[in-house]
């Protein structure tokens, strides 16, 4: 190979803003990746320790599927609105922007109520995490990705406030694209404990 | 309001407890006293702490690497006395000490020695290897050294305030749960190791981004320096192997603080699940720990024999299939926990596959050596006595490997001795090396070679002198971490090793006087010229100390030595880029703000403080948030600026 044909990767050396952002949201995919490991982890504690119910509730006892399905309803619908906000900051349009993230926030808000009252009532029923091994698995599990999805919907504020103040800014739309991945991304997680966790447990 | 802290967490317990505390403390006065008397707390803050220049931020990182280092050799000399001579009687520690000292030494040198020392090191060198300005998040790297930094605070305010984990370094339960460790020192061990691995897994991201992302034109993976490769595999490795210990320590802390039960005895608990994923951790962090110190050997090798790098290639895929492998290997830590003989030799069989790529570095370094024109120079000794004693430590390695025989030496000091032999030479000699071999490029002037050599002499025979014995004695079924013992045959081979700690102790010294006799003579060890070992690549091209932007041009890269090129074709400088505009990061306080805040908070929550522990999360959040409102964290240098930086030195071949 020559040294003429080799092309410089994009934006080296320079301090060049565009290249920056790049260089940011390349480093967000592998943030998730990262993030990935850690629900790898869980997940497989998870089912490792299934079996570990210490003569306590089972999967079966304690799993509401009806709740499950509205929970995966709201977030998968919150993954559409997001969605749509994405199209709206290709057209560039700021209102619709914020309409959507709004919608996207509530539908996040409304999973994490369903989601904390689905912990106090197995708290209540003696099925806290304290109870069993399992039990603390699943809520480990569980909760991690709801305060991923806290996370999420307290970057979604701050997105809103920088795009009624700043604008479509480079660095905004940039941030805007990293939450993007970063919400899609809880889905996809939200996936695997839907088929990991709840569909087993009842089956 | 204090959670569970009172006046009672002061170390009256022990006399030599109380003296190790004042010690500490009265060397913390010392310091901030120095500073005061210089008058220089102001600069201090401005040019340093607040720093996210990556040079800086690699000298601060292996500051701290230093310092931990005499704390962690503290812990190891105190070991080896106290068994030197607890033959038949109870020696000078109480047990409860001697299990604190040995769980902070293998906390100390793996968490806070080494970790910060390649990093460091890393910080320092990649960016200038690749043409690179600066990292490409310098914020983040200043937020992940103040996390580091205080990780290590936690480790040392163990000693004065609490007790710290008498677990060992990796913790096992059920011994760390709260049932046989209800005191604060588990406690100060989960919140040092957390705090100061979300810095770590910062770091991997930040160095996998610069290195794909910032590479100077003309550089393609193959061109890049080796130890910019091994910092590459390294930066995957800290990215992929991290989360585990985060996780683990995490879970951990769920079952000690809320009561659950993931590793506890009963309530469904497992135990080895525990063992299993600090493993997956732990042993992808021995490569994190080894490979930039081959990265090291390799630049060396390569300088002081005036030769191109033998088989750069086979280099550059061993070092990656080291960093695949290592995710095969982790249980073989736990032979002896009871999996199937199938399980075992599957795992035994990768341990010694691991043993192959190794051997070809060790050949590639021998035949770089072959018909060189050697120089003998004090990193090229490290690199040498590293050859020599890491192909022993290797072989016992793969005598380890094998499961029937780790069943007889589980846990003996074989393995201790085993796995010293394996991090001394192949991690601290190499940093050592670095240490000395880029310390020009820091400061402007070389270290001493006197006192350089005397601290490798005295570092290798301490060694052997103070593991050798260990192997025998492991022979002898002696196990680890024994405060006293009635074997008197085992006490000779225990005073030859205390005899090669002390022997350390006074390679440490020499190398302390290497740096005092070298600052003392630093206009007789100036270096001019920016390139004080006639070195082969982009490091060695800006001036010594470099200019803040490290390349006013960047450089347009023809080869894999391009200095070397450069220096042979007389030429090469047409077609770096002349017209970058230069710009570079603001100083910022966050980051010193939120790593301060996050070791606070990891102290709030090891007393139970728990407003305290709210009120610092919410200042770590609104600090992220707050920043990421500013936008404008950059600001860009004038030609003038250039120019009057480059007026103070200029790098030999860049035709500045």
């Amino acid at each position: 190979m020559t040294a003429e044909a080799t092309a410089a990767p994009a934006g080296l050396g320079k301090g060049s803003e565009n290249a920056t952002l790049e260089d940011r949201n390349f480093g967000f995919w592998i943030y998730l990746m990262s993030d990935a490991i850690i629900f790898a982890l869980l997940f497989a504690t998870y089912v490792v320790m299934t079996r570990g119910t210490d003569g306590g509730p089972t999967g079966r006892d304690v799993f509401d599927l009806t709740r499950t399905f509205a929970e995966t309803a709201l977030l998968l619908t919150s993954s559409f609105t997001f969605g749509m906000a994405s199209v709206a900051i290709l057209g560039r349009n700021r209102s619709g922007v914020i309409l959507w993230l709004v919608v996207t926030a509530i539908l996040g808000l409304c999973f994490i109520a369903l989601e904390l009252s689905e912990f106090a009532g197995m708290i209540a029923e003696g099925a806290g995490p304290d109870r069993s091994g399992f039990l603390s698995a699943f809520f480990v599990l569980v909760g991690t990705h709801g305060l991923h999805v806290s996370g999420g919907l307290v970057w979604i504020a701050v997105m809103i406030v920088q795009l009624m103040t700043k604008g479509f800014t480079p660095p905004v739309l940039s941030r805007l694209y990293r939450l993007g991945l970063f919400w899609h991304f809880l889905d996809i997680v939200w996936i695997g404990i839907f088929s990991v966790v709840y569909l087993p447990g009842v089956l | 309001m204090l959670g569970k802290l009172s006046i009672d967490a002061l170390p009256l317990y022990s006399g030599i407890a109380m003296g190790g505390a004042l010690m500490e403390v009265v060397a913390g006065l010392f310091v901030v006293g120095f500073v005061l008397w210089l008058g220089k707390v102001r600069y201090l803050w401005t040019e340093w702490l607040t720093s996210v220049d990556h040079k800086r931020i690699g000298i601060m990182y292996v500051v701290l690497a230093l310092v931990m280092l005499l704390r962690g050799f503290a812990d190891a000399i105190m070991m080896r006395a106290q068994q030197a001579i607890a033959a038949n009687n109870e020696g000078y520690l109480p047990p409860e000490h001697f299990d604190q000292v040995f769980s902070s030494h293998g906390t100390i040198m793996i968490f806070f020695m080494a970790m910060p020392f390649l990093t460091g090191l890393i910080n320092f060198v990649v960016p200038q290897q690749i043409g690179a300005r600066d990292v490409a998040f310098p914020f983040l790297n200043s937020v992940s050294l103040w996390l580091t930094a205080s990780g290590a605070g936690l480790v040392l305010v163990s000693l004065v305030i609490g007790k710290f984990s008498t677990a060992g370094w990796t913790a096992y339960p059920p011994y760390s749960g709260i049932e046989y460790s209800p005191g604060v020192g588990v406690d100060y061990w989960l919140w040092a190791v957390i705090v100061s691995g979300v810095g770590t897994t910062l770091t991997g991201i930040n160095f996998l981004v610069t290195i794909f992302k910032r590479r100077a034109p003309g550089m393609t993976l193959m061109r890049m320096p080796l130890f910019t490769w091994t910092a590459l595999v390294t930066s995957l490795l800290m990215v992929f192997a991290f989360p585990a210990i985060t996780v683990v320590g995490a879970l951990l802390g769920l079952d000690r603080y809320l009561g659950m039960h993931f590793f506890t005895n009963g309530g469904g608990g497992n135990m080895m699940n525990y063992i299993n994923l600090i493993w997956i951790w732990g042993h992808p962090e021995v490569y994190i720990l080894i490979l930039p110190a081959f990265g090291i050997y390799s630049e060396i090798v390569s300088t002081f024999s005036g030769k191109r790098l033998f088989g750069y290639e086979s280099l550059v895929y061993a070092t990656a299939a080291i960093g695949l492998l290592s995710f095969t290997v982790w249980l073989h830590h736990f032979f002896t926990m009871g999996s199937s003989a199938n399980v075992n030799a599957v795992f035994g069989i990768a341990t010694m596959i691991i043993a192959v790529p190794t051997g070809v570095k060790v050949f590639d370094w021998l035949l770089t050596m072959y018909r060189g024109r050697i120089r003998m120079s004090v990193p090229m000794l490290w690199t040498i006595g590293f050859i020599v004693t890491f192909v022993i430590g290797g072989m016992t390695g793969v005598l380890l490997a094998i499961p029937p025989v780790d069943y007889l030496m589980h846990n003996s000091t074989f393995l201790v001795a085993h796995f010293h032999n394996m991090l001394i030479p192949g991690a601290l000699f190499g940093y050592f090396a670095g240490y000395t071999y880029w310390f020009p490029k820091a400061f402007g002037f070389k270290l001493d070679e006197t006192w350089g050599r005397r601290a490798f002499w005295a570092w290798i025979i301490g060694f052997y002198l103070a593991f050798m014995p260990l192997y025998v004695l492991g022979f002898m079924g002696m196990p680890r971490r024994m405060e006293h013992y009635d074997t008197a045959a085992w006490q000779p081979w225990l005073i030859i090793a205390a005899a090669g700690a002390f022997l350390v102790l006074v390679g440490i010294g020499c190398l302390v006087m290497q740096l005092y006799v070298s600052i003392r003579n630093r206009d007789a060890l100036a270096d001019t010229t920016g390139d004080p070992w006639d070195g082969r690549t982009l490091e060695w091209a800006t001036s010594s100390p470099p200019a803040p932007y490290n390349f006013a041009r960047v450089p347009f890269v023809h080869d894999r030595d391009e200095l070397i090129w450069r220096k042979e074709q007389r030429t090469g400088a047409d077609r770096d880029d002349i017209a970058s505009p230069i710009e570079m990061p603001d100083n910022t306080g966050a980051g010193v703000v939120i790593g301060i805040v996050a070791g606070v908070f990891g102290f709030a929550m090891i007393w139970h403080i728990w407003w305290l522990a709210v009120l610092t999360l919410l200042v770590i959040l609104g600090t992220v948030v707050a920043r990421s409102f500013s936008d404008d964290d950059e600001h860009g240098l004038s030609d003038s600026d250039v120019s009057s930086q480059e007026a103070r030195g200029s790098g030999p071949l860049l035709g500045y």
